[in-house]
């Protein structure tokens, strides 16, 4: 239980990990710990992707229909679930990404007016 | 998200689980190895790879158990998981289940058969449109009661009240069809035009009664139930229009009314005809007789007391009207009376039902707690198993929720059975049910009882598990040899055997004080000798009676036909017959008192009545052969009646006028030749005895079918088909109705005690049982977690004697609590069952003292058993146990 608590710290923003792995599989399909790989490079390690949560939210957007999966060989020959986004994910990705700029960039003025 | 999707995927992860769990494993492994992969090529060895890896991304275990418990399928799976857990922990415990499931089939039977009692009766609202706005309608006497309207009363206030959609009167009518076979005499009323459009149902065949056909000397028209019409004239639809005989009439039939009419103002009516009174009213008349119920829908928004109101501010200058049509039968009534009609009809049974009710829920709380001690005894040696769960980390919510859901289990099945015992119990209900009850026939299990029981079974599985689940949970594995939780759940136990015996006492001192009642109403003197009576009524029908001599004819010779039959010591007939629901009441006049006229009942009867029912004569004479038509009116007075009339001389040889002769100056008088002894005639407790006795020969019966009472030398019913031989061999045409021998009616006029007294002998029974067991229980359990301190007592020198002791003592005190807090319950209680007394205070020590003493004893059996036990513990055995 208490490895949770610490990782939360490093972990992804509460309700924004659907969004980063919409955008990371619509650039190619990917399998799992590639999500994960991909999230923590480009976030420069800021991000640190959890298994479990990861592993979960994956079946979460299959379900909602925003994903596909397939089992296939990887480059080093090995099999592997890869997931694709479908033309549903990659509408919800510009609605999430759309909601999420706006949010942001109010947040940002909210605290500019602060300083 | 899409539902549809939501469902078909967790429907397929729950019929694959296992291809689903694989799928799983997989790619957490592959992503395990994907991570060392990633750690190798960065530069580290195998070895520490793979242990980094491990250590970033926390067992794989972990991650499966996270991602599987994804979706609304996982919490089915764990649903049936536990389910599965549970049923195995019954298989285990046999004699825990069938324990359990037995006391909880028995709670959840009986409250479910008695709420499909209760409910259509208290709670559901009438089978009609609206049918809160229906209300009865009575005349209020000065000293507050309700009597029945008279035509004179209806007829005022239907023309001129505005509070009311539809009024109407009605009166009981019981045509006969005579066929080709046995005279049949049906059930059916005399209605006012308006009596179907105040329920707000309509005939599904044929026309409703219009204001035409409810004229003086109007038409004969009939319309008939489903039943009838189905059963006599094989539901044929061209019957409309037909014509059927009844007594010797033809009547037109107009309609056939739906299948779904339920009538609950008189249950058993099969068939209904206009009432056709006179609307002129003419004072002597039977439109002044209070023999009239009268029913009305309350127009939308006017309120009950407006009625009410509206009702006196007509009546009383109607009442000056018709002064004299008032005064021929006893005076203007002093009001109205609205009541509504669920709560009239109801009126009589709703102390006895609220009471059984109450009883029912005082033994449904008694097997809570009983399951409930049996689960936390189940749950003292489960401790080991669930210290293990909370070891391998299951957490608090989830050993509360496999409790729970082991209880639920419990109350399912205890439920299943239940439902079934509630089906029978149901009928057994309706078999033992008071003839006054009403609706009856919507007594059985529909969706409202089901939905009943459904509750309850979850309330009860909710309830008897949180006790449990709470000490489950709190259970961590290391506590074996703590003494203070073992302590805490012993005294949580002891509590509930206490309540256990609290709740049983309060159910026997109810049942106690309901027997003793009937006792004190059996031990009553109904005033006549009820063994080898038999009675019944022979309902005159046709137009050859329609003459007082051909009436008088018949009727003597039929008494002389039934004094031929083998076995038959005397026969009389009277118009009204005690205890049988009949209630006549007429005016007397007495000449020393001029003033007014009083009530009293009246039978008018034949010369043997006071013989056959064994009523003794107390002074002059009774009634004989010489008191003919034509001979001077005579009358006997009951003995009360006399005494309060006359308390310093003699009443023979007194003159009165009763009846229609009453108040009338130009009439002649009648002398009381004779006193009799006072008879109960509306029930055993009421007690009055005001009455006088005409022979039939002055004043004879028209209104109402004759009674024959019947005293035999052997056992009066198996008479009974050759007396009724006997009367159909005089006119094979008369039908004979409520053949009963008096003994019987003695004992259903008080129906309703019994019938609240049977229920409430059986669940007193059930909790004193559930009691002892929950005595037992408690008290066992503590010999064997005691066995150890028992044998160095028994080492240390003490007797067999002394352990036993030490045992029962406890058992006692278990006891005595209990009866000391149930006293406390029982004085509240008793309050309920007040209306059902009679001849018993509700403190009524007797009563008190031998429950207690019943009570007392079945626990010292209880306790005995476990202290017998005790005594035989050997301590070189107990001791080198350890």
């Amino acid at each position: 239980m208490d490895q949770f608590t610490e990782q939360a710290n490093t972990d992804v923003i509460q309700g924004t990990l659907d969004m980063l792995i919409l955008k990371t599989l619509s650039l190619e399909p990917m399998h799992g710990f590639g999500i994960a790989r991909r999230v923590e490079q480009i976030s420069r390690g800021v991000f640190k992707v959890n298994p479990g949560s990861l592993l979960t939210a994956l079946e979460r957007l299959k379900r909602a229909g925003w994903l596909d999966a397939e089992w296939r060989q990887t480059e080093n020959s090995r099999r592997a679930k890869f997931y694709t986004l479908t033309r549903a994910g990659k509408k919800q990705l510009e609605v999430e990404t759309a909601d999420w700029t706006r949010r942001a960039s109010a947040i940002a003025r909210l605290l500019k007016a602060e300083g | 998200m899409s539902l549809w999707r939501q469902l078909t995927c967790g429907m397929r992860v729950l019929t694959h689980r296992q291809d689903t769990d694989r799928d799983v494993a997989e790619e957490v492994e592959h992503y395990l190895e994907q991570a060392t992969d990633a750690l190798v090529s960065s530069g580290l060895s195998a070895e520490d790879a793979k242990r980094a890896a491990r250590l970033e991304l926390g067992s794989p275990s972990v991650v499966r158990e996270e991602v599987r418990s994804y979706g609304w399928e996982h919490t089915i799976h764990t649903l049936l998981t536990d389910l599965h857990y549970g049923a195995r922990q019954l298989f285990r415990n046999p004699g825990f289940a069938a324990v359990t499931t037995l006391t909880l089939t028995l709670g959840i039977g009986a409250s479910t058969a008695i709420f499909s009692a209760v409910n259509p009766i208290l709670f559901e609202p009438l089978p009609y449109p609206h049918a809160a706005q229906l209300m009865m309608i009575w005349e209020m006497r000065n000293d507050g009661s309700a009597q029945p309207v008279t035509f004179g009363t209806f007829h005022g206030l239907q023309e001129r009240s505005r509070s009311f959609d539809a009024m109407a009167v009605m009166k009981p009518w019981q045509p006969a069809m005579v066929g080709t076979g046995l005279p049949e005499r049906f059930e059916g009323q005399r209605v006012s035009a308006d009596y179907f459009r105040a329920l707000n149902v309509s005939p599904v065949l044929g026309r409703d009664f219009q204001a035409a056909d409810d004229q003086f000397h109007g038409p004969n028209v009939v319309v008939l139930s489903d039943r009838l019409w189905r059963l006599r004239f094989a539901g044929d639809r061209a019957i409309v229009g037909r014509q059927i005989k009844l007594d010797d009439n033809l009547f037109t039939v107009i309609g056939v009314m739906p299948s779904s009419f339920e009538n609950v103002l008189a249950s058993g009516a099969e068939l209904w005809a206009p009432l056709q009174y006179d609307p002129s009213l003419p004072p002597d008349s039977r439109d002044w007789g209070h023999h009239l119920r009268m029913v009305g829908r309350l127009r939308q928004g006017i309120s009950r007391n407006e009625a009410r109101n509206e009702l006196n501010v007509i009546l009383h200058p109607f009442t000056q009207m018709y002064a004299k049509g008032y005064e021929s039968s006893g005076g203007p009534p002093d009001g109205m009376l609205v009541n509504r009609l669920q709560d009239d009809i109801t009126l009589g049974v709703r102390p006895a039902l609220l009471a059984i009710l109450g009883a029912v829920g005082l033994v449904l709380l008694i097997v809570c707690v009983n399951v409930t001690n049996l689960l936390l005894a189940l749950g003292a040696r489960r401790r080991n198993e669930f210290g293990m769960r909370a070891a391998l980390g299951a957490g608090r919510m989830r050993m509360i929720r496999q409790v729970l859901t082991e209880s639920l289990l419990l109350a399912a099945i205890g439920g299943v059975f239940g439902m079934a015992v509630a089906e029978a119990g149901v009928r057994a209900l309706v078999a033992l049910s008071p003839p006054d009850l009403p609706r009856v026939g919507a007594i059985h299990v529909d969706g409202a009882v089901f939905a009943f029981g459904l509750l309850i079974t979850t309330v009860i599985g909710l309830t008897v598990g949180l006790l449990p689940a709470l000490q489950a949970s709190r259970g961590d594995g290391q506590q074996q040899s703590s003494r203070t939780t073992t302590g805490g759940r012993h005294s949580m136990r002891r509590t509930l055997a206490i309540s256990q015996v609290a709740l049983a006492l309060v159910l026997l001192v109810t049942a106690g004080l309901v027997l003793r009642s009937l006792e004190h109403l059996f031990a009553i003197d109904p005033g006549f000798h009820a063994s080898h009576l038999l009675s019944m009524q022979v309902q005159e029908t046709g137009h050859r009676l329609d003459s007082d001599e051909a009436r008088a004819r018949f009727l003597t010779q039929a008494l002389e036909a039934v004094r031929r039959v083998g076995g038959v010591t005397s026969a009389a007939f009277t118009n009204q017959l005690p205890l049988s629901g009949d209630f006549d009441v007429y005016g007397v006049q007495f000449e020393r008192y001029t003033a007014v006229a009083e009530g009293a009942l009246r039978y008018s009867v034949s010369p043997d009545y006071f013989a056959t029912m064994g009523i003794p004569l107390l002074r002059g004479r009774l009634l004989g052969e010489r008191d003919t038509a034509a001979a001077p009116g005579v009358v006997l007075l009951s003995e009360s009646l006399a005494k309060r009339k006359f308390p310093h001389q003699d009443p023979i040889g007194q003159r009165v006028r009763v009846g229609p002769n009453a108040l009338h100056a130009d009439l002649p008088w009648a002398t009381i030749v004779g006193v009799v002894g006072d008879v109960k005639q509306a029930s055993l407790a009421m007690s009055q005895s005001d009455a006088f006795y005409t022979p039939t020969s002055q004043w004879s019966l028209v209104d109402a079918a004759p009674s024959l009472v019947v005293r035999t030398h052997g056992d009066a019913a198996t008479l009974a088909p050759a007396i009724k031989k006997a009367i159909w061999s005089v006119d094979k045409d008369q039908p004979i109705v409520r053949v009963a021998t008096m003994g019987t009616l003695l004992e259903s006029s008080e129906a309703q005690r019994r019938f609240a007294l049977t229920l409430f002998e059986a669940f007193g029974m059930v909790a004193m049982v559930l009691a002892a067991v929950g005595i037992y229980g408690v008290l066992s359990g503590g010999v064997t977690e005691r066995m150890r301190e028992i044998g160095v007592r028994t080492a240390l020198g003490a007797s067999r004697r002394c352990i036993l002791m030490l045992v029962i003592r406890q058992g006692i005190m278990l006891t005595g609590l209990g009866v000391m807090i149930g006293l406390l319950g029982a004085v509240a209680a008793s309050r309920v069952v007040v209306s059902l007394l009679y001849g018993v205070s509700r403190f009524d020590p007797v009563t008190y003292l031998l429950v207690i003493a019943l009570l007392t004893g079945v626990s010292a059996i209880a306790s005995w058993v476990p202290a017998w036990r005790a005594a035989q513990v050997d301590p070189s055995i107990t001791l080198r146990a350890e």
